[in-house]
């Protein structure tokens, strides 16, 4: 099939301004967004600027605008978004060039949640023992790969940087709803805040934006709620 | 880090560049209709301090309300209320109902129905004696 890639390219050392450019080339409807991106890189303009790695969905490097909404370009095939195909970068996050943005302040919020087990108590002599419907309570979230699809999608997050984001919620949950951490209060601490939880407005743009099907919006609920009762 | 191209703008234009679907329409219908009371409190503030100036002059200005714009602006002023409020209702349902994130498309459909119930026959009782 014959495709068009219309690409906002943004080239500081060549131009001040952002534009968008078109590729036209073939393409099989299995095709990728990634391979066909690849293919322009390769075979077109090696000047065009984006991330990828592990390629297969975990790494969450590719993450971009296609056709205006939030995805990941190696999980994403031709056949489901058409032959005219529109990529921007993520929004919100100061553009480097092309398609690759400034993570840095995505990964300041994601540090500020304090996403690693903390455990006061005394280490036990094999394991940390949980049971299966304890470690279900925390499962959904535990699938997150930092992909920031969802944290970019979020209308109030593109007003607000300072909002610490869905991405950082979804890590947050995932410590604060597992029983051998210690951390709970000190996070709903954090995450009760204007800048923090309460700052969602329940759009759900980051549940339909997720890559790995998380259920963001109801994790964020979930957050709020043990904020405003103070428990799990 | 620095960039020339930050890509960040609050402007409705910029926000349109994505494609967020009805969750995303109902959130930017609840702040324009947000923006839309506020306009209308701070013009009451303004009528109601002008009875400081003396009865005349603010009996003067009440009839800029029985003009035929004016009742078309207050139907505006109802769907405003009357959506912002409902919508904010159904928010807060789904903030601190645990499973009500499954039932957004169903409550949303529900909050429409409960706001064209009120709003219709209300707006034609506004509208109607200018039909008169």
């Amino acid at each position: 099939m014959d495709v068009t890639f219309t690409i906002r390219r943004y080239q500081p050392e060549v131009r001040d301004d952002p534009y968008y450019e078109d590729f036209e080339f073939e393409a099989e409807p299995t095709d990728r967004v990634l391979d066909c991106l690849n293919h322009i890189k390769w075979q077109i303009d090696g000047t065009l600027a984006m991330r990828r790695s592990c390629q297969t969905g975990i790494c969450g490097s590719d993450a971009m605008r296609i056709n205006g909404q939030n995805r990941l370009a190696c999980k994403t095939l031709l056949q489901d978004v058409g032959s005219e195909v529109t990529i921007e970068p993520l929004m919100g996050y100061a553009v480097i060039k092309d398609l690759v943005v400034d993570m840095d302040p995505f990964f300041d919020q994601f540090r500020r949640v304090k996403p690693f087990m903390m455990n006061e108590g005394s280490d036990p002599e094999r394991e940390r023992v949980q049971s299966q419907e304890e470690r279900e309570r925390f499962d959904d979230t535990t699938k997150c790969i930092l992909c920031a699809a969802c944290t970019t999608s979020c209308p109030v997050f593109w007003s607000d940087e300072d909002y610490v984001g869905p991405a950082a919620i979804v890590q947050a949950h995932r410590f604060i709803f597992d029983s051998r951490d210690d951390g709970t209060a000190e996070r709903l601490r954090i995450l009760d805040d204007a800048e923090g939880v309460w700052k969602c407005r329940t759009v759900f743009n980051c549940t339909k934006a997720c890559p790995r099907d998380i259920e963001v919006t109801k994790a964020i609920a979930e957050v709020k709620q043990a904020a405003m009762w103070g428990r799990v | 880090m620095s960039s020339n191209d930050n890509d960040r703008s609050t402007s409705p234009g910029h926000m349109l560049r994505y494609r967020g679907g009805l969750g995303m329409a109902m959130w930017a219908l609840h702040r324009v209709t947000g923006l839309g009371v506020l306009a209308f409190l701070l013009l009451h503030v303004v009528d109601i301090f002008l009875i400081t100036f003396g009865e005349e002059v603010f009996n003067e200005l009440l009839v800029i309300y029985t003009a035929p714009w004016a009742r078309v602006m207050e139907v505006f002023l109802l769907f405003g209320v009357l959506f912002h409020a409902l919508n904010g209702l159904r928010i807060a349902v789904q903030d601190f109902w645990p499973t009500a994130w499954l039932e957004e498309g169903r409550l949303i459909a529900l909050q429409l129905t409960v706001f064209v119930i009120a709003f219709v026959p209300a707006a034609w009782l506004m509208l109607e004696p200018l039909f008169e």
